[in-house]
């Protein structure tokens, strides 16, 4: 940030601010091409013949591609290769693009797409988890031998004996929804042939490295043949991975074949139809409790609609099994983790992943436990929260780093004054129209991948000859701030003005992959990078200046903008250090490379120790519901979560204030319909994100607690602010109602005269 | 026909009237800050201002603004490249995330603090209400609108925006 004036600081704002920024469709290109996908109606179908001779001979069309015309491969995917290019050997669900026309303009496209047909074999479709995984069910994937895509489990102490031991047991059954990741701007991309052979790829997603992936396997070139160039990006959410890929894979296929460049730019109803979602759940939750408020064992089933494809429904469901029992100590717990495959749109990666679902049942849980047992809902939780030292449902000692679990927890109490309007609330009775009611929820979540996959990020530090600074880091700037974070990491730790840095935005043939800007990652592992990069920098300026300034290297620092020796001794501006090392051929260069700190896991026992380190956090929403129409208003709502180090204060609060509105969605009025596995609501007018006046003034509380395995002390912010607030609504509006809502989105109707009985008032 | 565009006036074809406003903008003029992100005028990145009045372009025709004055995200800053006060404002509240509904919401933002230079919270949400955000929660762009409102005060210095930095 701006140090003297405390305000918030970008490297892109500006150009954001006054239109300069040029995403991927603002960008131009001589002789461009346009492409439009082709879907046919069918939801569930073995296809015969896909027929494009009408669309080939339509006005301005230059080529129709298929499956056939795919040279490497036409399947995909991170962890099954079950996502196709073009649909190849059946239709799977209704957005499966089976054929893409290449025009001399996007609107003849878009005319001629409508011209392709599909001549198939309609076959029943399977659009219910639980009965796809009925014995006898239609298989989406034949070759896979059934629907289920894949399982997880935890088996930790003895369920039966945690159950004998409580004193209540509360069994429910919790539902939650498809929701769309709805960023601004739709899937887009451009394939570039260039003269030297290599396709270049420009395109809205936040995964470049696993883009070039997908793109030279199905060119079947090398990955140095592609390369896939960061442009800024309109919004992920988690949601442009696989499907922004494909259509990255789609321009660069007809862009090698035609030799011209192709643009491939999503409508919002292409987008909202093909591109995966956050994955429906099914849950039923048994928990056991003692008279005294302590949680002896929990039962759980976790069902998935993984929809059509494989995506990254194994990583989604992993993530929602080690943190089942959200941030409570349980001795016993038995949790089986289903993900199906469905006919129905695709369900992969959502800001949260996996988390959202969870925590929704959770911290209800908890507060039916609480009111079982007559206290109240916050007492419960600290009974049973982990704290300092406490070994999690997976047998992972939290020990290395600061838990503040308690800390988070007590700042929404203190800051919203909870237990006082706690009193306060409706339970249904209230003499206005108005019902008023307070919750809260609390999370603890795993940073970056854990053992779902490797994790190391690269950076590179280059500096100019004149001390100037080129940055590359291998994480992807989605709109969060990542360029503005690395930067202000390198700056602080080269002790210079962060006037001297200028973020290269990489390519993939610039800068080692450094994995994919998801799972909250960015900060925490590409400053970790950046971190261990700017040390390696300083050490080769100490030893290159340290004669000049008369002592031993390792006395030697860096800070504002000069180089200085012992205390009270020589010092020398940052430029002439860096003059000197090149008159003495030493290149101010370092490269970076963060390894994650390591993680274990038995996917047998569902035991081990899931993530290097964890973020704590708490919301409390404070809301009225009508009485006569049920209408939701929310009044307030306060969050406070543990970061780890702010880099970048407001940046860090916009996190919060976005992932608490999308929450708000979720938990109230966001839903993917479909009907027959079409989804209907295809645009933004029918499919409603939160509005401006939907929402209530929000308070973000940072708390800092450096984390001693991050080299930049930062952790992680982007989902665990939109993983709790939906639970809390829902308590809110139980406090409210007196009415338990155990299905989202919620959606509440007139309220009964006669307030439900006193017993549920906790 | 004669379009006024960010302070300068442009002859174009009558042809061109049937086009679409926001691709001809986009695509002849380059000023590509008016995104395409539903065709339907339901979220406002494609928002410009048509005599001081917000108007969704993705649904309207070249000819629906001849004889108009016509603003766009490109003619806000002062020719040198100094920022409005109200971009400022964006910039250092934080009310910029992925940049995509930035153009359109300062854009609705400025029409509207030039009714309303004194505006509540309440009436700022209400002013953005048909602008979509999905990375802000809208809170940071609801504190730098109530921050710049400040310089939409006082009938000597109406921080209209400047002459054009380019068309």
């Amino acid at each position: 940030m701006n140090a003297t004036s405390g305000k918030g600081w970008r490297n892109d704002a500006d150009a954001k601010v006054t239109g300069r920024a040029k995403f991927t469709d603002d960008l131009k290109f001589a002789r461009i091409l346009h492409a439009a996908p082709a879907y046919s109606d069918f939801v569930h179908a073995r296809i015969l013949r896909v027929v494009t001779e009408a669309a080939e001979k339509a006005a301005g069309v230059v080529r129709v591609l298929t499956a056939g015309d795919v040279p490497g491969a036409n399947r995909f995917g991170q962890i099954i290769r079950d996502y196709r290019i073009f649909a190849d050997d059946k239709i799977r669900y209704h957005g499966d693009v089976v054929a893409m026309v290449v025009a001399e303009t996007r609107d003849l496209a878009i005319a001629a797409a409508s011209l392709v047909r599909v001549e198939a074999e309609p076959l029943p479709a399977v659009l219910d988890a639980e009965e796809a995984l009925r014995p006898g069910a239609v298989l989406v994937h034949e070759g896979h031998g059934s629907n289920l895509v894949n399982t997880h489990r935890i088996r930790r102490g003895d369920v039966r004996e945690g159950f004998r031991q409580a004193d209540f047991v509360l069994e429910e059954e919790f539902r939650t929804q498809s929701v769309e990741h709805a960023y601004m701007e739709p899937e887009v991309a451009v394939g570039v042939p260039r003269s030297d052979g290599v396709i270049e790829v420009y395109g809205s997603m936040q995964h470049p490295f696993s883009t070039r992936r997908f793109v030279s396997a199905c060119l079947g070139v090398p990955l140095s043949g592609v390369e896939v160039v960061g442009t800024p990006m309109g919004g992920g959410f988690g949601g442009k991975d696989d499907t922004a890929a494909i259509v990255c894979a789609r321009a660069a296929l007809a862009a090698r074949i035609l030799g011209r460049p192709v643009k491939m730019m999503y409508r919002r109803d292409w987008s909202i139809r093909e591109s995966y979602k956050r994955h429906p759940y099914r849950v039923r939750y048994k928990m056991g409790v003692t008279k005294d408020g302590r949680i002896t064992a929990v039962r759980c089933r976790i069902l998935a609609d993984g929809g059509a494809y494989c995506s990254v429904t194994p990583w989604v469901t992993w993530r929602s099994t080690v943190q089942c029992c959200g941030p409570y100590v349980v001795e016993n717990v038995h949790c089986d983790t289903l993900g199906v495959y469905t006919n129905n749109v695709v369900a992969g990666a959502m800001r949260g992943f996996g988390s959202p679902q969870m925590n929704f049942v959770v911290e209800q849980m908890v507060e039916i436990a609480a009111a079982k047992v007559g206290i109240s809902g916050v007492e419960f939780r600290r009974r049973n929260m982990v704290r300092q030292g406490s070994v999690t449902i997976t047998g992972q000692k939290l020990d290395g780093h600061k838990v503040a679990m308690g800390e988070v927890l007590d700042a929404v109490l203190k800051e919203t004054g909870y237990e006082a309007k706690l009193a306060k609330c409706s339970h249904g009775a209230s003499d206005s129209e108005e019902c008023y009611g307070i919750g809260l929820a609390m999370s603890y979540r795993g940073v970056s991948l854990g053992a779902e996959g490797i994790d190391s990020c690269t950076a590179i530090i280059n500096v100019q000859a004149d001390g100037s600074i080129l940055l590359e880091v291998g994480v992807h700037e989605n709109g969060q701030g990542a360029e503005s974070a690395m930067s202000l990491i390198a700056a602080r730790e080269l002790g210079v003005s962060l006037g001297r840095i200028r973020y290269r935005r990489a390519s993939t043939s610039t800068v080692p992959d450094g994995g994919t800007t998801v799972a909250s990652r960015g900060t925490i592992m590409g400053g970790g990078a950046v971190t261990l990069a700017a040390r390696e920098l300083k050490q080769k300026i100490a030893e290159a200046v340290c004669g000049r300034l008369r002592c031993r290297a390792k006395a030697v620092r860096i800070a504002g903008d000069e180089v200085l020796g012992r205390a009270g001794g020589e010092r020398i501006p940052f430029d002439e250090a860096i003059r000197l090392m090149f008159q003495t051929q030493r290149v101010p260069y370092a490269c970076g490379v963060f390894k994650g700190p390591p993680v274990s896991w038995d996917e047998r026992t569902g035991q081990g120790d899931a993530y290097f380190t964890w973020v704590y956090g708490c919301q409390a929403v404070e809301l009225t519901v009508n009485k006569r129409s049920g209408r939701v208003k929310l009044l307030g709502a306060v969050a406070a979560h543990d970061v780890g180090r702010a880099v970048n204060p407001e940046m860090v609060r916009g996190q919060f204030f976005g992932g608490m509105a999308m929450a708000t969605g979720y938990a109230l009025h966001e839903e993917i319909r479909s009907k027959d596995g079409r989804i209907t609501n295809l645009n933004l007018n029918s499919y409603r994100i939160p509005r401006a006046t939907d929402l209530p003034e929000m308070t973000a509380i940072i708390v800092e607690n450096p984390d001693p395995l991050s080299p930049s002390g930062a952790k992680a912010i982007g989902e665990p602010t939109n993983e709790i607030l939906a639970p809390a609504i829902a308590n809110a509006i139980f406090h409210a109602t007196g009415r338990r809502e155990l299905a989202l989105p919620i959606k509440m109707s007139a309220l009964p005269d006669e307030p439900p009985d006193d017993e549920c008032r906790l | 026909m004669k379009l006024h565009i960010n302070g300068r006036d442009l002859e174009i074809a009558d042809a061109a009237g049937e086009r679409r406003l926001i691709e001809f903008l986009r695509e002849d003029l380059d000023l590509t800050g008016a995104k395409n992100a539903c065709d339907i005028g339901a979220c406002g990145a494609c928002t410009i201002l048509v005599d001081d009045a917000p108007l969704k372009i993705c649904i309207k025709r070249v000819k629906d603004v001849v004889g108009h004055r016509v603003l766009t995200i490109e003619g806000m800053a002062a020719p040198d490249g100094t920022l409005h006060p109200l971009q400022r404002a964006f910039v250092e509240r934080g009310a910029i995330q992925c940049g995509f509904c930035t153009p359109g919401m300062v854009l609705v933002a400025h029409a509207f603090l030039l009714k309303n230079p004194r505006p509540t919270r309440d009436q700022i949400r209400k002013a953005i209400n048909g602008n979509l955000c999905r990375c802000t929660g809208y809170q940071q762009i609801i504190d730098a609108i109530e921050e710049a409102s400040v310089h939409y005060r006082g009938a000597e210095a109406p921080a209209q925006a400047a002459e054009p930095a380019h068309v």
